[in-house]
């Protein structure tokens, strides 16, 4: 379980995060939603100690995420945010083979390899190991960063925006993925994500932020109501029931 | 697969190294010495310190710059555009001025200290560039290097030590003895160090998400990088002089043929480092026989030259 | 109102200061025979206005042409390829021939050269649409450190034993002015002048930008080709009297546009090219009589300009 209690982050006077307390439940998927600049990518970046907190405390199966040791907390949480612009010319296998730097620390066992090449199967890689990370399209390269992180063999996975640079389909494949990751891996996958018709979708969980604080969590179920989406972004929407799931229209 | 050819590449340089200056040295004559000959004693003085030389200030210098590239996450950094050299030069003039007597040692870790205190400085003012495109980053070290090369000239043409100065900026073997190239071993055992912690450097070029997310210290292999770079800096300025260009030429062209896994990559950039300074030098004793031109002003032209080729080549990519 | 009287007023301060600057210089400590000093300081005076005049006028009209405040000829390596056009013609004639031949005929050979030169590569370079400004920049400077490094190359197979003493003959700097140069040099700028005077109304217009002053109907291919030329000669003949002065250009022409408060080229050249005067004998003075350093002129140049360009970047001036 992941715990938050009382985090803040504070640029100066500027408030991103007040005050935040929550449980991210285990195992599943937990979607963090809500508008631009409500502080969502900022608390799963200090959940995962990228970003030191001005105030409080987050534990990981009761590892403090300040005080572990960031070689301590690699084996058990992993996160990959958006945006990754990396420099250096990879290719697939090599990223993905850091993904076992935590075990290995740079000595490769026939294990760490069969496991990398597992993740690479897992998300359709095979065919592009051996090309570096700058020869990808986008939305191939992102792939690739996921197979890294699953690499990693975690516990606790966090994604900001995963489906950044993805096309519909691949989107729905990376959701299908994480799915299948939660539920026959059992991990725990944490998600940022803009597109709430797939937090309703794929996630057990979702907890909807605004203005730096948490405003509701709950099952999609209860989050997906014209009333709690008109407090989250501050606009109407209709929602409607399709094959058990609760999509908003929110496109006119 | 093709890296023992590089080797042997190196080695047959490296002979011809032996072979080829001023002092007349053949085969037939280091066989068969004759009476009033000094084949052999040019060979164990001047020939084969000067080779050595080469080899290992090619290879520290061109890892430096790997390092380097890795640490600032920019292909377009290295020592020479990050105002380290000009730093180390400058930590020179100051130990000279004040402990003249120094031993060589010394003048090296005071030259190491600035060398690292003006990197640090570097990246202590890219945090402060708005809107960081990839030239912008060695265009500041390039400022900053003129800046501080300013001061260090300011205060050599006061004392009278442009010569020294000229010396330290512009690389030359030719004055490479028995007894004045040995610190250069320490530079060997950096090139080891960084090939030990290849993959935590390898990692940190990922930037300092990805590092901190695989549980590395992003911190302490930033400073540790940074050390190796400097200390490698201010041997080199010390014995031989500035090599320009070397450390940014030969990490892209290992990048482009095998991409930046430093763990495979390294050997190769060391390899080809030593081959490269071996040619200037090589060039530069034949090119206007029984004179030498400095391997600074061959690797200034050779550099330069590629440099630009790099550059121009990917515009479209850069723009 | 006001934004038409500040120009005004700039320019009557700088002129009055000018005025100041050369009667305090002209006049400072004279001791002895008069008519010797006022011709052995009026030399001085004349030339640092020329050398002043030039760079602020071929550094205004260059970033009017490339859009921007950063560039500089000197930056973009005008000077180095100034100085590497007179090596390889020293080169060709051989260093006996160059005593006998008229050193005036020398110089007409040199700017000839570098304006065929300096044209071809740098339209070259400008006639892509969309380079990146920091590509430009460090393009020019590694062509700087190109021509830098075959000049030396040149000067040692010329002659290496004299490597040095070469050197200092060959090229001037601020301590050893070439006056010789004086009277061609004028006849130069006064040439180019008129040709440039007759283009002031066009300056403006051209600092709209490219596709601005192509719409306003424009000859924008042609203008710039012969604004880089006025360029390389400006350039010829500063380098030519005191050697390549790296920042101040960039320095100078800054303070000129926030100095003069409006872009209208008919205040910025004025004031760009009193300030330059202003900064280069009021320095030389300071220098030679407050601090009793003779040559050093060249290098605080270097550091202050140094430490502007770091701060034009940092400020996001330069996108």
């Amino acid at each position: 379980m992941i715990e938050i209690s009382n985090v803040r982050k504070n640029y100066g006077d500027t408030i991103v995060v007040r005050d935040v307390s929550l449980q991210i439940p285990r195992k599943g998927i937990t979607s963090i939603i809500g508008p631009n600049g409500a502080g969502k990518s900022t608390l799963l970046s200090m959940i995962s100690r990228l970003l030191p907190l001005s105030a409080g405390t987050v534990t990981v199966d009761g590892l403090d995420v300040t005080t572990t040791p960031s070689d301590v907390l690699a084996k058990r949480l992993s996160i990959l945010r958006q945006d990754n612009r990396v420099g250096s010319r990879l290719t697939v296998r090599d990223l993905v083979e850091f993904g076992r730097y935590p075990y290995s620390k740079g000595r490769l066992t026939a294990e760490d390899r069969a496991q990398a090449a597992r993740a690479i199967g897992f998300l359709g890689l095979e065919a592009l190991a051996d090309r570096f990370l700058d020869e990808l399209s986008g939305g191939q390269r992102q792939r690739a960063y996921v197979a890294m992180v699953l690499c990693q063999d975690t516990d606790y996975v966090l994604f900001d925006e995963p489906l950044n640079n993805l096309d519909m389909k691949h989107a729905v494949g990376m959701m299908k993925l994480l799915r299948e990751a939660a539920d026959a891996l059992s991990k725990t996958v944490v998600l940022v994500l803009h597109d709430i018709n797939f937090a309703s979708c794929y996630s057990d969980y979702i907890v909807a932020m605004r203005d730096g604080t948490v405003v509701r969590h709950g099952s999609p179920q209860e989050i997906m109501t014209s009333e709690a989406i008109r407090e989250i972004y501050d606009m109407e929407v209709e929602i409607q029931e399709t094959q058990g799931r609760r999509i908003s229209i929110y496109y006119t | 697969m093709k890296f023992p050819l590089a080797v042997s590449a190196v080695i047959i340089l490296a002979s011809i190294s032996l072979l080829v200056g001023a002092g007349d040295l053949s085969l037939t004559a280091l066989l068969w010495p004759q009476e009033g000959q000094h084949a052999t004693q040019i060979l164990l003085i001047s020939r084969i310190p000067r080779t050595l030389a080469l080899i290992l200030a090619g290879a520290a210098m061109a890892v430096a710059g790997t390092i380097m590239q890795a640490l600032t996450q920019n292909r377009f950094v290295e020592p020479s555009t990050a105002g380290t050299v000009e730093s180390a030069s400058l930590g020179l003039l100051t130990v000279t001025l004040f402990v003249p007597d120094s031993p060589v040692i010394v003048k090296m870790l005071v030259a190491a200290g600035f060398a690292l205190a003006g990197t640090a400085l570097f990246l202590r003012i890219l945090k402060l560039v708005p809107l960081r495109s990839v030239l912008t980053v060695p265009l500041v070290g390039i400022m900053l290097g003129g800046i501080v090369g300013a001061i260090t000239t300011f205060f050599a043409y006061r004392f009278d030590l442009l010569q020294s100065l000229n010396a330290w900026t512009t690389g030359d073997f030719s004055g490479v003895l028995r007894g004045r190239y040995e610190l250069l071993w320490i530079g060997l055992a950096l090139t080891l160090l960084a090939y030990f912690v290849a993959d935590r450097l390898t990692l940190a070029g990922m930037g300092r998400d990805f590092s901190t997310n695989l549980g590395l210290r992003y911190r302490s292999i930033v400073s540790l990088g940074l050390i190796i770079v400097s200390m490698v800096t201010a041997i080199i300025v010390v014995t031989v002089g500035m090599l320009p260009f070397l450390g940014l030429i030969v990490p892209n062209v290992v990048s482009l043929m095998m991409g930046d896994n430093m763990r495979r990559s390294l050997p190769w950039i060391a390899v080809l480092g030593a081959g490269l300074v071996l040619v200037c030098d090589i060039l530069g004793r034949v090119v206007y026989y029984p004179y030498e031109v400095p391997i600074g002003t061959i690797m200034g032209i050779i550099g330069s030259a590629l440099f630009l080729f790099l550059l121009l080549r990917g515009r479209q990519r850069l723009a | 109102m006001r934004e038409n009287r500040q120009p005004i007023r700039a320019l009557l301060i700088l002129t009055a200061l000018t005025v100041g600057i050369i009667t305090l210089f002209m006049s400072l400590n004279v001791r002895g025979q008069w008519d010797f000093i006022l011709t052995f300081r009026g030399t001085k005076v004349l030339t640092m206005a020329l050398v002043g005049y030039a760079i602020a006028v071929s550094t205004v009209l260059f970033q009017t042409v490339s859009h921007n405040r950063i560039l500089t000829p000197s930056i973009m390596g005008f000077d180095q390829l100034y100085i590497l056009i007179q090596t390889s013609l020293v080169f060709t004639i051989g260093s006996a021939g160059l005593t006998a031949l008229d050193p005036r005929l020398l110089f007409a050979f040199n700017v000839g050269a570098m304006v065929v030169f300096s044209t071809a590569l740098y339209r070259w370079l400008f006639s892509g649409s969309s380079r990146s400004l920091h590509l430009l920049v460090l393009v020019g400077i590694v062509f700087g450190v190109l021509f830098r490094s075959l000049s030396s190359f040149m000067q040692r197979i010329i002659d290496p034993n004299e490597f040095v003493v070469l050197q200092d003959r060959l090229f001037a700097n601020f301590n050893t002015i070439d006056s010789n140069l004086l009277g061609i040099a004028v006849a130069t700028i006064l040439i180019a002048s008129f040709f440039g005077w007759r283009l002031m109304h066009v300056y403006d217009v051209l600092a709209l930008g490219r596709e601005a002053s192509i719409n306003l109907g424009l000859d924008h291919g042609r203008i710039v080709t012969v604004i880089l030329m006025l360029v390389a000669v400006l350039v010829s003949v500063s380098t030519a009297l005191v050697g390549p002065v790296t920042f101040f250009g960039l320095l100078v022409a800054n303070l000129a546009y926030g100095i003069a408060g409006t872009h209208k080229h008919r205040f910025v050249l004025p004031v760009a090219t009193l300030l330059a005067v202003i900064c280069l004998i009021g320095g030389q003075l300071i220098l030679e009589r407050v601090f009793a350093f003779d040559t050093a002129l060249s290098i605080v140049i270097e550091f202050v300009g140094g430490i502007v360009f770091l701060a034009l970047l940092i400020r996001g001036v330069a996108r």
